[in-house]
């Protein structure tokens, strides 16, 4: 692993890449958060800070006909399988250039040019619609992988059971990504789940389960790397835990009351996936401080400009209600 | 011409789609050698084989919930799910995903899937087997339904059906799987939104569904040897509605029972009452609409108790009767 580990560490543009678009889902979610708060952003948010790794992790070793589909948290997703965070900001804040034109929000954002299905409202549904746009993967044979993002959760509900025994029993293209970021809402894995890893209910569909830390992106790279090639070999779906931290509460209402300030900051000191691989690449000598320092201006600069997009951009017409309900 | 059976029309209807496009494919429990619970499938698997006729494991959720994921990939999926009762399980996946998923994506996207399934009492199979739950999804934006009572209907509602680039909800009924009728061998194509004036008749319009037409037509013949002409218009479609031909129906009789098998409350002949009322047909119309519908009860086991929960041949007679005494002019 150390070999590939360094390999992938050598080209200092790849990683200072990744580190950008970690950054930028950052960014952009804090910048979500405060519009939020100014009331500039309506409904709900779920905000991804903290598991930046996994999103840009995964995404980065995926194709552009690869496809993703994700969850209610899924702004980072989003980024990182390469959507533009102006049009994206456009959608949260309704307006007719958002990629839904405002129709669908936060949890419904998709842009199918960039093969990303969908956002989800509903927890669980997108395991079997990851499942079927796999069989169609299959059976027009497209050869692209589809990678199925989704929390912990989400494999309490019959929907994950279902799509994951059927993918194997099909030998689909699809890459089962669990991000454990220790709780559903406010209930935690500990209280609801009576395993210790969710990686090994893989078991149960007879395909492998590989857990790994979420926060260490050169680890979720390399899973991922080799689930997406076992898929494309026709070889069938693989199930990934990877463990992280949500940062922030689950939405907007969220005291956090089941859980403790102590543990927050645990992860926010040890486990902040920037941070650790930011120095790592200082450690190996692949960037400096200031080179990290200009980064986080230059994206600080980027959300700036799509929260200007955003808000300059027209809101939808009224008489578009009624559009698009068929095709 | 030629005549086969309902349930043949279905499997006709499938063959021929799926011999000209390649994209559309079969998905359900037990349907490959098995032939399906009705034998509707029977011969499918040996002619495309089991990558176009997938038998898939007792998964609603999955089949559904992956013919959604495959529409919105290019593929024209069917699904068959067994009984209609067993939507309950899949409901998540038309309701939330399939329906709602272009116009949450603005507009991008399609998602054709054909949900086949059986519904309807009449045979026996009690509470969880024989629901008539249409209604429910006319009631969600993004779906189209479809009830045909024939066999010609069947076959060529069932190619529309497959053409349609929404998600279709296709109602067979198990009464009337057996019902032969004249079929041309060659595929063609009805509508969707366009419904059949079964009878022509000038005293009663019976609007009625899916079985219930057969019976309205039973009944039509009984009514005409007491001098009653009845007028029997089969929407075909719940949704699209053909409410033009209705409405027409109604202005020419005057007088109009709506007849469902679905439970009476908040069934689908709620919607056809009200539409009627209010349209210009209610200025013609010379005694209130009646509708007859299933009792508000779970479907019993006990024949004579089953048949007592849905409209009969003699319950639409009586409602005829009645109707025409409430006359006032």
């Amino acid at each position: 692993m150390e070999k590939t580990v360094k390999s992938t560490l050598s080209n200092k543009e790849e990683m200072l890449e990744l580190l950008h678009q970690m950054q930028v889902i950052r960014t952009f979610e804090e910048q979500v958060e405060k519009l939020f708060q100014a009331g500039e952003i309506g409904g709900t948010m779920h905000l991804c800070i903290g598991q930046e790794a996994s999103a840009v992790g995964a995404c980065s070793v995926l194709e552009r006909k690869d496809k993703i589909i994700t969850t209610h948290r899924g702004h980072g997703h989003s980024i990182a399988k390469g959507m533009d965070i102006g049009r994206m900001m456009a959608e949260l804040l309704g307006r007719e250039t958002g990629y839904c034109h405002g129709k669908g929000g936060s949890m419904h954002i998709a842009d199918l040019d960039v093969g990303h299905l969908g956002a989800n409202g509903i927890v669980g549904a997108g395991l079997p619609i990851a499942t079927g746009a796999a069989l169609a993967s299959k059976m027009k044979d497209l050869g692209y992988v589809v990678v199925c993002f989704f929390g912990d959760g989400a494999t309490n509900e019959g929907a994950f059971h279902e799509a994951l025994n059927l993918a194997s029993i099909w030998d689909l293209p699809v890459v089962f990504i669990c991000e454990n970021n220790q709780y559903g809402m406010s209930g935690s894995v500990k209280e609801m789940i009576n395993i210790e890893h969710i990686a090994t209910r893989a078991t149960s569909y007879g395909i492998p389960g590989k857990l790994i830390d979420g926060n260490d992106i050169i680890q979720v790279m390399e899973t991922v790397q080799e689930a997406v090639e076992r898929a494309r070999r026709g070889e069938g779906p693989t199930l990934i835990e990877a463990e992280t931290y949500r940062w922030r509460g689950h939405s907007r209402s969220d005291a956090r009351k089941y859980r403790t300030r102590e543990e927050e900051a645990f992860w926010r000191k040890n486990r902040d996936p920037i941070a650790l691989f930011k120095n790592k690449l200082i450690v190996e000598g692949i960037i400096t401080e200031e080179d990290f320092a200009h980064l986080v201006e230059q994206v600080q600069k980027e959300v700036n400009d799509a929260v200007e997009f955003a808000r300059n951009s027209p809101m939808p017409s009224i008489d578009s209600l009624e559009n698009d309900v068929y095709a | 011409m030629r005549e086969i059976t309902y349930l043949e029309a279905v499997r006709e209807a499938m063959v021929q789609e799926m011999r000209v496009n390649n994209d559309v494919f079969l998905m359900g429990e037990d349907i490959g050698i098995y032939g399906g619970p009705f034998g509707l499938t029977k011969g499918m698997i040996e002619e495309f084989g089991p990558e176009r006729v997938r038998n898939t494991p007792i998964s609603e959720s999955a089949l559904t919930g992956s013919a959604v994921g495959a529409a919105l990939m290019g593929m024209r999926p069917i699904v068959e799910l067994q009984f209609s009762d067993f939507i309950t399980v899949a409901m998540d996946n038309i309701v939330n995903q399939a329906a709602k998923i272009r116009y949450m994506f603005g507009g991008k996207g399609k998602v054709p899937i054909v949900v086949r399934t059986p519904s309807g009492s009449g045979v026996g199979f009690a509470a969880q087997h024989s629901q008539s739950l249409e209604a429910w999804f006319t009631h969600v934006p993004g779906l189209k339904v479809v009830q045909p009572s024939t066999p010609y209907d069947a076959k060529g509602l069932l190619r529309a059906a497959i053409e349609d680039d929404n998600p279709v909800l296709f109602y067979e009924h198990k009464l009337l799987y057996g019902l032969k009728g004249e079929v041309p061998e060659e595929s063609y194509s009805i509508p969707l939104g366009k419904a059949d004036v079964k009878r022509e008749g000038s005293d009663i319009t019976i609007v009625a569904t899916s079985i219930m037409v057969q019976r309205a037509l039973e009944a039509a013949k009984l009514l005409e040897a007491q001098g009653i002409s009845v007028e029997v218009v089969d929407p075909r479609t719940l949704f699209p509605l053909d409410e033009e031909t209705i409405v027409n129906s109604v202005k020419k009789t005057g007088r109009v029972i709506v007849v469902y098998e679905a439970v009476k409350r908040g069934g689908f002949g709620a919607e056809i009452a009200s539409l009627i009322a209010e349209s210009e047909a209610f200025d013609y119309l010379d005694a209130p609409i009646i509708r007859l519908g299933g009792a508000a009860v779970p479907i019993p086991y006990n024949t004579i108790l089953e048949q007592k929960a849905v409209p009969q041949i003699d319950d639409i007679v009586k409602a005829a009767q009645s109707i025409l005494n409430k006359v006032t002019v």
